[in-house]
């Protein structure tokens, strides 16, 4: 892969250092541009329409009533808890990503949305619970999943290649329990399970903004303050550790913040498929740029997810199919694509 | 010391070939007693539990008794699940022989999703409703996913991990689509979220005569094919010294295992990981041989799937579980226990 000369290093007097890499802010901040756009559309998106000069004046507080009741209660949660997801998902796909060293060791493949499913399920199928009681579940199915994965890869450190196929067990299991929670239910409880299993932004409200809000502002600081030792890593284990990062330590930290950083999105809109997996590879391309590109992923990933919402609003009609829908299509499509340029690169 | 050790010492080391097919033919017999005690208990154990005489008047005395139309309604489960069985198992061990890859199973690589997703779409959107209709789509999508996989995971240089990766991702993308094709169909939805567990409760004698033909004849095909997959398994360079056809036996085994567990998964959805483990524990005791490993696969497969389906009605009683989810749940520990248990370095 080519990589980009123009990176500069950026001292501030106190020591710390930075690498800049002008390309990659320059996406950055498109991205966001983007990012914000699209919300800014989906907002004015819907059975009543808004202009989107109306949506910024009401966002600033001048519109009247009726608009600022739309924009505010109703559109603007879904649209902040789209773009908190989609930054989460981006940030834990580049994770895992560059933890199991493929392209295609995302959080889909490796049992997590599976998990974090299986734990919103138990509580939709056996226990009939509140909205909130869901967000348990899942958080609690999918840190559990994770938990599983790594200790079942770990013999003597935690190699990518067997986290990538112990991850792939482990999602045939939870499928299978999956799909046994979804034959206990009955139909109205099934037809609920199988809304939330695609990853839908439909009646989202502040409920579910605060929680993710907290967590994204606690773990992404945390992340990339750590993520210096993830791009040695990518090297491999021997000249990282050589280069003095404590490599299963910051994999250990990193991996618990991507599966909570995961499980906290896929709690709050169910599991949307395949943003993680490609929201970084498409960052990549953009930028670039060898690494992880762990904050241009986030953008993407935003950007990503809040785009297929407002397109599959516009495609279908307001709240008819779940972006998890549009996402999984999508998706699915570019990991096709994505299969066959790797495979002649002879990458995967 | 050799030259001078007696000869019968000497046949010690050597290999007898006589006496070790004696024994491995012994084995499969052995097999084959252990496959009629899991059937009987198929036929016995249940929400309703009957005694092996009860079974015996159900199966030679049939007088209408409710004993009998028990056994009737069992019978018929039991068969779909040794016909399933063998042809996973079969499917399974000629996958792994064919891409030379430990952990072939054709649900891991994605080809049961490729069924569904077809038997689906036929479904729901062409209103295909028979058996003998459906079976043929489940073959289009069966071999249409095999060969993405097989291409996508590099053809020739196709390692377990790229093969096993480019399958999950294909089956997520698919299990995307199987997804919204039941969301906006409440219809498709009643009927799916049963049949895509995998599960043997649907068996009727009309499912099973409409399966065996295709049956009959993947299990003719990859039985036949075994001497030639040896050679394939030896690597492309020493098979074609040894006078092998590589390009018809990879067409005719991949063919095989598509008609194979496309069939299978028309007949009782995906069932996963049953093609992964039973090869695996054959070739433990008979060794590397495929004239060995295929028939003992065809034959200790449907044990495991029927003791699966029996474990699922004793352990939920007086409902059930179906036997894809117990294999999942048995398999996906065995398949974990098959990737610790390889060096690294061979991954």
């Amino acid at each position: 892969m080519k990589t980009h000369s123009r990176s500069r290093a950026v001292r501030t007097p106190g020591g710390l250092s930075v690498r800049l890499d002008p390309r990659a802010l320059t996406v950055v901040v498109l991205l966001l541009v983007a990012a914000c756009a699209a919300g800014i559309a989906l907002i004015g998106t819907g059975d009543a329409k808004i202009p989107a000069a109306d949506v910024l004046r009401t966002l600033a507080g001048n519109g009247n009533a009726y608009q600022d009741f739309i924009v505010n209660e109703l559109r603007l949660p879904r649209v902040l808890v789209g773009l908190l997801v989609g930054a989460a998902l981006g940030l834990g796909g580049a994770l895992f990503q560059s933890i199991s060293r493929n392209p295609l060791g995302s959080p889909d493949v490796l049992g997590l949305s599976q998990g974090s499913t299986a734990g919103a399920l138990t509580v939709i199928v056996l226990l009939s619970g509140s909205a909130s009681q869901v967000t348990v579940g899942a958080l609690a199915g999918g840190l559990a999943t994770g938990l599983a994965v790594y200790l079942l890869a770990w013999k003597q450190g935690v190699h990518g290649y067997r986290m990538v196929l112990v991850g792939i067990g482990v999602n045939a299991v939870m499928t299978a329990v999956n799909g046994y929670l979804l034959t206990k239910a009955d139909l109205v409880d099934a037809a609920r399970a199988v809304v939330w299993m695609t990853g839908s932004l439909n009646g989202r409200d502040w409920d579910q903004v605060w929680p993710l809000l907290a967590l994204c502002a606690v773990l992404v600081p945390l992340v990339l303050v750590n993520a210096r030792g993830l791009r040695m890593m990518e090297m491999g284990d021997d000249i990282s550790h050589a280069l003095g990062v404590r490599v299963q330590w910051v994999r250990l930290l990193l991996m618990v913040s991507a599966v909570l950083l995961t499980a906290a999105a896929t709690a709050a809109a169910g599991p949307v498929s395949f943003v993680a997996l490609t929201a970084p590879q498409l960052a990549r391309r953009l930028t670039r740029s060898p690494g992880p590109n762990l904050v241009p992923s986030l953008c993407m990933g935003a950007a990503l997810l809040v785009a297929a919402d407002w397109a599959s609003q516009r495609a279908f009609g307001a709240d008819q199919l779940p972006v998890g829908v549009v996402t999984g299509v999508l998706g699915g499509a570019y990991l096709l694509w994505l299969l066959v340029t790797e495979r002649r690169a002879g990458r995967i | 010391m050799l030259v001078d050790s007696p000869p019968e010492q000497r046949a010690e080391h050597a290999p007898a070939p006589p006496t070790r097919h004696v024994v491995r033919a012994l084995g499969l017999l052995l097999a084959a007693v252990l496959l009629v005690l899991v059937a009987l208990a198929s036929i016995a154990v249940g929400a309703k539990g009957l005694s092996p005489a009860q079974v015996w008047h159900g199966l030679f005395h049939d007088t209408g008794t409710y004993g009998d139309v028990v056994v009737g309604e069992r019978l018929s489960r039991t068969v779909l699940g040794l016909l399933v069985g063998a042809a996973l198992g079969l499917s399974g061990a000629v996958l792994q022989a064919l891409t030379r890859n430990p952990l072939a199973d054709p649900g891991l690589l994605g080809i049961n999703a490729g069924a569904s997703a077809a038997v689906v779409t036929a479904m729901t959107y062409l209103g295909v409703t028979s058996l003998t209709g459906y079976v043929w789509f489940a073959f289009l999508g069966a071999a249409a996913v095999g060969g993405l996989v097989w291409f996508l995971g590099g053809s020739r240089g196709a390692t377990p991990v790229r093969l096993a990766l480019a399958g999950t991702a294909i089956t997520a993308a698919l299990y995307g689509y199987l997804q919204a094709v039941m969301i906006t169909d409440g219809a498709a939805l009643g009927k799916m979220r049963f049949w895509t567990v995998g599960s043997l409760v649907s068996a009727t004698d009309s499912t099973i005569v409409q399966v065996l033909p295709f049956l009959a004849v993947g299990t003719v095909l990859a039985l036949a094919l075994a001497r030639p997959l040896n050679a394939v398994e030896m690597g492309d360079d020493t098979a074609r010294a040894l006078g092998a056809n590589l390009d018809r036996t990879r067409a005719l085994a991949m063919l095989s295992a598509v008609v194979l567990c496309g069939a299978a998964t028309a007949a009782c959805g995906p069932i996963m990981f049953v093609g992964l483990m039973v090869p695996h524990v054959v070739r433990s005791f008979t060794g590397p041989d495929l004239r060995w490993i295929l028939p003992y696969a065809t034959v200790l497969a449907p044990v495991l799937l029927l003791g699966s389906d029996v474990l699922g009605r004793v352990v939920a009683r007086p409902a059930e579980l179906q036997v894809g989810i117990v294999t999942a749940v048995i398999g996906g520990p065995v398949f974990i226990f098959l990737v610790r248990r390889r060096r690294t370095a061979q991954l």
